[in-house]
């Protein structure tokens, strides 16, 4: 056995206490100590997020206000360097859009959101990916310089419930918060501290992600771990729930050269931002909407045990690559090996039978259709 | 840990009867791996060096190769274990040895650690 080791400089969350006493392994992820288990094991942590609660610290992604300048609508002038319809956002409903470069390659995932008018009229609430957020930022803030003003929220911590019970569970605390629909967001005061909280979450499942005042994230986390039905869940199987959810991860099924339409996700590009085309990278995206992309991301399930991991090659029959797994491990609710992965476009099919390439040699695997467990976001929402 | 048992850097065991030796991984190093779901067994008739990489254990998270503690040839391997890779996690350092190898070179084990100072050893790099 061998095992290595990045050494890079560490931030901690201000849960970063908590994780170690719950006895988690902490690794450095984008900069910061993250737990990537507790001591239940991802398996388990992984069982507990579909069937119960699953309490994930994500402080370590970015959150910012964005607020219009000189009467112009924020979210309007956001559309100038974003994609998605962020116009048509009301108070209080929140988007998933990309961040793209000119060359149409996709620099970042992020979720948009028009705040409620409780905290403010003509702002937008920001969450970026934590590994991008020293980037994204400035990008934002220098391009629309003098039409918007991007204020980044260092003093707020962000938790995620994820789970078919997070609504009764949060419900306790934040009375009104499970009549929440999917993709709604509103202020709610939980323990004392005003909470931005949100319908939403990266597992496929129901569930919330709550912003928090720093100084109120311990309290908020314990009393929710207090909970009978809640768990607390590392990185490692917050990464297997996405990935059975069919749900890309920045820098992996995600990168500068990687298109939305390559990538699957012109859900996230609607029909009057096309027709614009005027967002960054609208050229090569209208182009591979006409005439196909090069490659697509599918998924794939490879038969038997073996997990086929992030840069295996994927194969046809005669043994030529035709493209790489982006994303692969195992599903714990599948139980089995299951992964994403890029392939040229005569094998996107799905049924289509292809190899993958695992130490030398091709594990048969064959194209499906994701996700790999069905979501359960809460469209219409109960009560 | 289990007393007659010698130990490697790569967190590897051995347990040597009659020329022949036992080899798993360490409890340490199952700990560190999280639940495994799929272990790669070498073939009988194998014959490695000290040091080969001789089987996968894959967890959720990661594959990691397993290394071989001697040199010699490979006589037979655990069949229990691809049927029930978490035997690993439950009990690494006895039911879930990985392979049998007889040995070709018994002085191999004078380079390895007893049980204490593997104990030791994790102590300090751990």
């Amino acid at each position: 056995m061998s095992d290595t080791g990045d050494q890079v400089e560490i931030r901690k969350t201000p849960l970063y206490d908590l994780h170690v006493r719950l006895g988690a392994r902490m690794v450095p992820f984008a900069g910061y100590a993250m737990p990537v288990q507790y001591p239940a094991g991802i398996l388990k942590e992984h069982a507990a997020t579909r069937t119960g609660a699953g309490l994930f610290d994500v402080s370590h992604m970015g959150q910012a206000f964005l607020d219009g300048l000189d009467g112009r609508d924020v979210a309007a002038t956001l559309e100038e360097i974003l994609p998605g319809d962020l116009r048509g956002l009301t108070p209080g409903r929140q988007k998933y859009s990309l961040l793209m470069n000119d060359a149409g390659g996709i620099e970042d995932d992020l979720m948009v959101t028009r705040v409620v008018p409780e905290l403010g009229d003509n702002r937008l609430y920001l969450v970026v990916n934590a590994g991008c957020k020293e980037t994204d930022f400035p990008r934002i803030a220098a391009a629309l310089e003098g039409k918007a003003r991007l204020t980044r929220l260092e003093d707020r911590a962000l938790l995620a419930l994820q789970g078919p019970e997070a609504a009764a569970v949060l419900d306790r605390f934040a009375p009104g918060v499970a009549a929440l629909e999917f993709m709604e967001a509103g202020v709610f005061t939980i323990l004392g501290q005003s909470c931005y909280v949100s319908r939403s979450g990266y597992t496929g499942e129901d569930g919330f992600e709550i912003s928090i005042p720093n100084s109120g994230a311990v309290a908020l986390a314990e009393a929710l771990l207090g909970e009978p039905e809640v768990e607390p869940i590392g990185l490692g199987a917050r990464d297997s729930l996405r990935l059975e959810a069919g749900l890309c991860l920045y820098g992996h099924d995600l990168d500068p050269a990687t298109s939305p339409v390559e990538a699957g996700l012109m859900w996230a590009i609607p029909k009057r931002r096309r027709e614009e085309a005027n967002f960054p990278g609208a050229a090569r995206v209208l182009s591979e909407l006409a005439s196909g992309p090069s490659r697509r991301r599918v998924g794939l399930k490879p038969e038997g045990r073996i997990p086929a991991r992030e840069g295996a090659e994927i194969v046809d029959a005669d043994g030529q690559v035709i493209g790489l797994v982006t994303s692969g491990g195992f599903g714990p609710s599948v139980n089995g090996p299951i992964a994403m992965g890029y392939v040229a476009p005569a094998h996107v099919a799905v049924g289509t039978r292809v190899g993958l390439l695992v130490r030398g040699k091709a594990i048969p695997a064959e194209v499906v259709a994701l996700p790999f467990v069905a979501p359960r976001y809460v469209r219409k929402a109960k009560i | 840990m289990t007393n007659g048992l010698y130990f490697t850097k790569d967190h590897e065991w051995i347990k040597v009867a009659d020329g022949v030796g036992t080899v798993g991984i360490s409890d340490f190093a199952q700990s560190q791996l999280g639940d495994v779901v799929f272990v790669e067994l070498p073939e009988a008739g194998r014959v490695l060096k000290a040091g080969d990489a001789v089987a996968v254990v894959e967890s959720v998270k990661a594959a990691s190769d397993v290394y071989c503690p001697v040199s010699g040839e490979i006589l037979s391997f655990n069949e229990e274990l691809p049927n029930d890779p978490a035997l690993i996690n439950s009990d690494a350092e006895s039911t879930a040895w990985f392979f049998t190898i007889k040995l070709s070179d018994p002085s191999e084990l004078d380079g390895l650690m007893t049980p204490d100072a593997y104990k030791t050893f994790l102590e300090e790099h751990a």
